[in-house]
């Protein structure tokens, strides 16, 4: 229990860590949220007035305002955990972090708590933006299942993130670069602004392993249909099954990345 | 009998590093040069050029450029110590360039040299480096040991297969009897490390990167925080910088930052991989008679690697002088120094690591670290 205690404290370094460089790089985290806020705008005005006119409304802006706040959300807690080994590379703090006494466990961990603490206020942000200026009526929208969606989709984002992240220590150069095609295809195929039957017949069944898919299928029938976490329980119970796989799974593949780096020595700042 | 902090038994590790080694255009008559294109050094000249081959001012040492001709300001040959390689089509060459359109025998070369370098940087070269051969030595509890070595001689490679951050291919490496294989996380509470480079968050303070590192040591945050600032004053560092930004700070107080860091932990093995390096001559003092300090008042071990003669001499108890990952010497400064002299000669540490090492310190210094060291 005691060393539970310790590892959790340990956890919370990259946590205050993190958070301090947010307050060092002010005026980039000003950049980058008023670039979410309007480029999520930009996504709701197509809603309103779809290119070649007709089908707009208040349902489709919502529901591609509820896509762009899902990725929005699910897009830091993927980049911040996949991109913290080169993060650390980058800062050339990679040997100290990666020598002290703490479990792999409590340091990505701490990422991930930060990740997420942190994806979450931006969100909270952006929505507050959006929904000030559409007036979006969230009367009918399901507010505790789309916050158990949201929960339960970080865990098998985290999951997704943990596998990227390994991806730097395999290559130091060409990781990082590896993560964002990652990125890329689970935009592509999870019907974020779009339903997955729009897709090639061939890229349809991509569609089905990413987590990303059920989480905006389960986000938009709480928030759009005022679906009880009962009506989507079959998608909540696919992301709590991916985020159970996924997690060990990540962790595993992590510690052998690791295990591999410290073999080829790329376990350093220059990789 | 005392108590060892360190045994390193046979420990080697080997790097494999992917080398880009581009084919280099050796410049031939047959190339493009045509009687009247070639400069008295016998290259072959640009074409362009109708003047007289003159060196490039603008090229720096051992580098310079031939043939530039009058009205051309950058085509002719540019040559270094790996060959020469023809820049004409980069700057000027355009479709109407003899060299550029690849007609002839010139033409075939080319395209075939395109290919080579083009297959050299697809497929890098694997090159074998040896870089901890076979090490074998024991520290003592209490003891300050000293590693010598120019650079790319295995120093911190060994420092990084001691503090975890490596796998030994072979041998066996024990802090205070844990196997830093088997038992990392063990050995990672024993140990501290301080680095030749700063390795900090650079936006951060001194304070908050002191944090950091208290808070991933489980260090009490509040007696870490007083005790990094006893720490930063010992070592001439004032409280109020503590609070800026590192990248605002020198590169030697940041240096003093890495090793009140490593103290903050109360670390019974010290890793201080040339840790004065880049500091002044007072800073280099203050650090020093910390380190002594250290080891007199908190039972702490210290290996230190460097490439000041003076500071080993100083320091250390016993120093290896290591070469090409291999231990060439281990002794007391004392007793390397006796081994040399000749007549009541008075002989310095550094006269022995020249000797050993076969290699001026200018030299070493000059080369260049292309893996780990």
């Amino acid at each position: 229990m005691i060393e539970l205690v310790r590892e959790v404290r340990r956890s919370y370094a990259l946590v205050e860590r993190n958070f301090n460089l947010i307050k060092r790089y002010i005026g980039w985290e000003i950049v980058f949220l008023v670039y979410t806020v309007v480029n999520t705008l930009t996504i709701a005005f197509i809603g309103v007035n779809p290119a070649g006119g007709g089908g707009g409304g208040g349902d489709r802006v919502l529901y591609l305002v509820v896509g762009a706040l899902l990725w929005g959300f699910l897009s830091v807690l993927f980049h911040e955990v996949a991109e913290s080994v080169q993060w650390e590379r980058w800062e050339g703090t990679i040997e100290y972090s990666f020598m002290a006494p703490m479990k792999r466990l409590s340091y990505l961990g701490g990422v991930c708590l930060y990740a997420a603490t942190y994806g979450a206020v931006r969100t909270v942000v952006v929505m507050l933006a959006v929904v000030s200026l559409f007036k979006l009526d969230l009367g009918s929208a399901n507010l505790g299942a789309a916050f158990v969606v949201l929960l339960l989709s970080s865990l098998s984002f985290i999951g997704v993130g943990l596998m990227a992240a390994v991806l730097p220590l395999l290559s130091p150069e060409k990781g990082s670069q590896a993560a964002h095609i990652l990125e890329a295809a689970i935009l592509l195929v999870s019907g974020v602004y779009y339903e997955v039957d729009v897709l090639p017949a061939w890229l349809q069944p991509l569609s089905r392993l990413s987590p990303a898919t059920y989480t905006l299928r389960a986000a938009r029938a709480a928030l759009l249909q005022n679906a009880s976490v009962r009506d989507i329980g079959s998608d909540l119970a696919l992301l709590l099954a991916i985020g159970v796989v996924l997690i060990p799974l990540g962790l595993k593949v992590f510690n052998w990345g690791e295990l591999h780096a410290m073999r080829t020595g790329k376990l350093k700042r220059s990789g | 009998m005392q108590e060892m902090a360190l045994e390193c038994i046979s420990a080697r590790k080997v790097f494999y590093i992917r080398k880009e080694t581009r084919p280099t255009a050796k410049p031939s008559t047959e190339w493009y040069a045509s009687p009247g294109e070639r400069d008295v050094g016998g290259q072959a000249v640009a074409h362009a050029g109708a003047g007289r081959a003159e060196p490039d001012a603008h090229a720096g040492a051992g580098e310079r450029e031939r043939g530039a001709g009058v009205g051309s300001a950058c085509a002719g040959v540019r040559c270094n110590s790996n060959g020469c390689l023809d820049i004409r089509s980069a700057c000027n060459g355009g479709p109407d360039s003899r060299a550029s359109r690849g007609t002839g025998t010139n033409g075939r070369h080319r395209g075939r040299l395109a290919v080579s370098r083009a297959v050299a940087t697809l497929f890098p070269k694997s090159v074998r480096v040896e870089a901890v051969s076979g090490v074998t030595f024991s520290v003592k509890r209490g003891e300050i040991f000293g590693i010598l070595g120019p650079n790319g001689s295995g120093k911190s490679t060994l420092i990084r297969l001691i503090s975890t951050l490596l796998l030994p291919d072979e041998g066996e490496i024990r802090v205070f009897g844990h196997d830093v294989v088997r038992e990392r996380f063990a050995v990672r509470r024993l140990i501290n490390r301080v680095s030749v480079e700063a390795a900090f968050f650079k936006k951060l303070s001194a304070m908050e990167n002191l944090s950091y590192a208290a808070r991933l040591y489980d260090v009490d945050i509040r007696w870490a925080r007083e005790r990094a600032i006893d720490i930063l004053k010992r070592l001439g560092f004032s409280e109020s910088k503590a609070y800026e930004p590192l990248e605002d700070l020198s590169r030697g107080m940041q240096q003093k930052v890495a090793v009140a860091r490593a103290l903050l932990t109360s670390p019974v093995l010290l890793l201080l991989d040339e840790p004065t390096t880049g500091l002044d001559p007072v800073s280099k003092r203050e650090v020093q008679d910390y380190v002594l300090e250290v080891r007199g008042s908190h039972d702490t071990t210290v290996i230190l690697t460097t490439h000041d003669m003076q500071e080993a001499d100083r320091l250390c108890d016993r120093v290896a002088i290591i070469d090409q990952g291999r231990f060439v010497a281990l002794d007391t400064p004392a007793r390397l120094k006796a081994g040399l002299a000749k007549n009541g000669e008075t002989v310095t540490l550094e006269d022995v690591f020249f000797t050993l090492t076969g290699k001026a310190l200018k030299e070493s210094r000059l080369e260049e670290e292309d893996y780990s060291d």
